[in-house]
């Protein structure tokens, strides 16, 4: 029963980029309408493992199980899981030429064949969502890092995703607009969809996550609901790593 | 209670506005820039009445041969040969047709800019090809057939750089987008046609397709001079696009990629709406760069005995009536020239400006 409402899973999987072991045994299952935050130093293998989901990276041992789809390298397949996957970058990917609402209405027409009216019906009510709806007809590089970040995730939506997975959407952005971003995600986490996001705020982490997870050298090292993972974190590496983070 | 101080008027500002002032900061700000200054002025004074001179004052532009009494330019050679030069040895009666391809063109290109709907336009692009065809060589509906080797002239080098440019495009980004394949086969084909093709020069590839091309057929069997050689350009052509539109490609950050994959669309659909468009928007100035250098190119098929607008200079220089002309000539081919190759680099900037979304 349980494996049945796994939204994603992950068993063994295994990961080199030529001699370099990334990902070691990584094992990792998220139940529909859990939000996980993974944190971890940097080369940690956190972004690759989301990464693995929508196979933007290839992994060489193991499988990965998403919403019933078992992800093997086939087009047909990859597209089907990439369908019902969106992903939120550290520097936003919006495609500079063409307007934010074409950004937006793209996907739904292409592939999933919707009509175009229909198509900016659901791009406008999502616009106005992250709250950017009168900038629709403008061109990404005309709006803040934090407005573009918005229609990014809006730009997600739009699909209608089952998992949103979300690669430091905070870390390109200036200090103010942080928030404006976070605010997005953390609406959209109370919503009940399928979440899982790599990112460094802490904050966030604690307000949102079902479970926080930390990675070192390509191994999940600990996970916990966010109260135990901050308050008594068992290993060393971690104590270590939320020392640095939260000192300053 | 505040205490406000009296300032010291200042002087009034040195005049920085007129023509004495631009000239100062412009031209003579510094002994250096002044000693050059004089020296083109001192250049441009040599050289450019006599010029003028030649080209408009004492040129002569009317009447016949006996009536030249004036030293300039003789341009009564180029109205007398303009014909030929235009159209070759194109049938005068006929010279109607190409003249209607030129109208036909422009309402073409007009109905492009202007139309928004996609099939049509699409039905457009096949149409405007055949029905050109048609008016310039004939053979259908009435139409006397004008076979290749009459067509010449400006015609014929219109003919041969449009069709070179036109064909070679797609051709050139297939074989770009091959070259980024991870199919080895693909990958290793596109790669070799490339290499090979821009290893040789053109003249080489025109020699091959009229003289080594058909030791391959069994005689009798004759294909058209003019096909070969279209064929032979269009290919050449094609792999340099190609190296252009390589480089228009290598400089799409790698998260446009990952970001169309990641919604989902296919390999051609995310190469035809996304990278493609912001690939070829920034290859602009080199693709026109290439066309230009095509355009120019053309001349080349005088050596494989077709008559473009420089060789039916040459050969009008040879009809014995007309002896001596030549640089009045070559003037005329240089300025037509210019002109297209001109207007193309404008066209450029143009479109340039029209596709910049970075900073509108």
């Amino acid at each position: 029963m349980s494996s049945q409402q796994a939204m994603i899973s992950m068993e063994n999987v295994n990961k080199w980029y030529g001699d370099f072991h990334v990902l070691k045994d990584v094992n990792l299952t998220i139940k529909k309408g859990e939000k996980v935050v993974i944190c971890g130093p940097s080369g940690s293998g956190k972004s690759t493992t989301i990464r693995c989901l929508n196979h933007l990276e290839k992994f060489q041992q193991g499988n990965i199980v998403i919403n019933g789809t078992e992800l093997i390298e086939d087009v047909k397949v990859v597209r089907h899981i990439r369908s019902q996957v969106g992903m939120v970058f550290q520097h936003f990917n919006l495609f500079p030429h063409l307007t934010v609402l074409d950004n937006l209405v793209l996907a739904p027409t292409w592939v999933h064949k919707k009509p175009r009216k229909e198509a900016i019906e659901t791009a406008m009510y999502y616009l106005e969502r992250v709250k950017i709806a009168n900038q629709a007809k403008k061109y990404p590089n005309q709006l803040s890092g934090g407005q573009q970040q918005r229609v990014a995730i809006a730009r997600c939506l739009c699909i209608n995703p089952e998992i949103m997975l979300f690669d430091e959407p905070t870390s390109a952005l200036d200090p103010e607009m942080v928030s404006e971003v976070l605010d997005v995600m953390i609406e959209l986490a109370n919503e009940g969809i399928t979440m899982v996001c790599v990112t460094h705020e802490m904050g966030f982490a604690k307000k949102v996550a079902d479970r926080v997870i930390f990675m070192d050298q390509g191994q999940i090292i600990e996970e916990n609901d966010p109260e135990t993972f901050f308050e008594q974190p068992e290993s060393d590496r971690l104590q270590l790593f939320l020392d640095q983070i939260l000192s300053h | 209670m505040a205490v406000y101080e009296v300032k010291q008027a200042k002087p009034a500002p040195s005049n920085n506005r007129g023509l004495i002032y631009w000239c100062r900061q412009n031209l003579f700000s510094s002994i250096g820039n002044s000693i050059l200054t004089l020296l083109c002025l001192y250049f441009l004074y040599s050289v450019l009445p006599p010029l003028v001179n030649w080209l408009l004052i004492d040129a002569t532009w009317s009447g016949s041969q006996q009536d030249i009494v004036k030293e300039g330019a003789r341009w009564i050679f180029i109205i007398e040969k303009f014909d030929q030069f235009i159209y070759g040895f194109y049938p005068q009666a006929l010279h109607w047709r190409p003249n209607l391809v030129i109208i036909i063109t422009a309402l073409f290109i007009a109905a492009m800019m202007n139309f928004k709907h996609v099939p049509l336009k699409l039905a457009l692009m096949v149409l405007y090809p055949i029905i050109s065809i048609i008016f310039i060589y004939g053979g259908v509906f009435g139409l006397e057939v004008v076979d290749t080797p009459k067509w010449g002239g400006l015609m014929l080098t219109v003919i041969v750089a449009a069709v070179g440019i036109i064909a070679s495009f797609p051709i050139g980004i297939v074989l770009a987008l091959g070259r980024q394949s991870h199919m080895p086969i693909v990958k290793t084909l596109c790669v070799g046609f490339i290499e090979f093709v821009r290893g040789v020069p053109l003249i080489t590839i025109l020699f091959m397709a009229s003289v080594v091309l058909p030791l391959f057929f069994h005689d009798g069997i004759e294909f058209d001079k003019l096909l070969r050689a279209l064929i032979g350009i269009t290919l050449f052509q094609a792999a340099y696009i190609a190296e252009v539109v390589r480089g228009g490609l290598q400089a799409i950050p790698k998260g446009q990629y990952e970001a169309a994959k990641s919604m989902g669309l296919s390999y051609w659909q995310s190469m035809l709406l996304i990278i493609l468009p912001q690939a070829l928007k920034i290859s602009i100035p080199n693709l026109v760069g290439s066309f230009i250098s095509l355009f120019k190119d053309t001349t080349l098929v005088l050596i494989i005995g077709l008559f473009d607008i420089l060789a039916m200079v040459t050969l009008t220089n040879s009809d014995p009536e007309w002896l001596g002309y030549e640089v009045e000539g070559y003037v005329f081919v240089t300025f037509i020239y210019w002109v297209f190759c001109f207007s193309m680099s404008q066209y450029s900037k143009s479109v340039e400006r029209r596709f910049n979304t970075e900073l509108k």
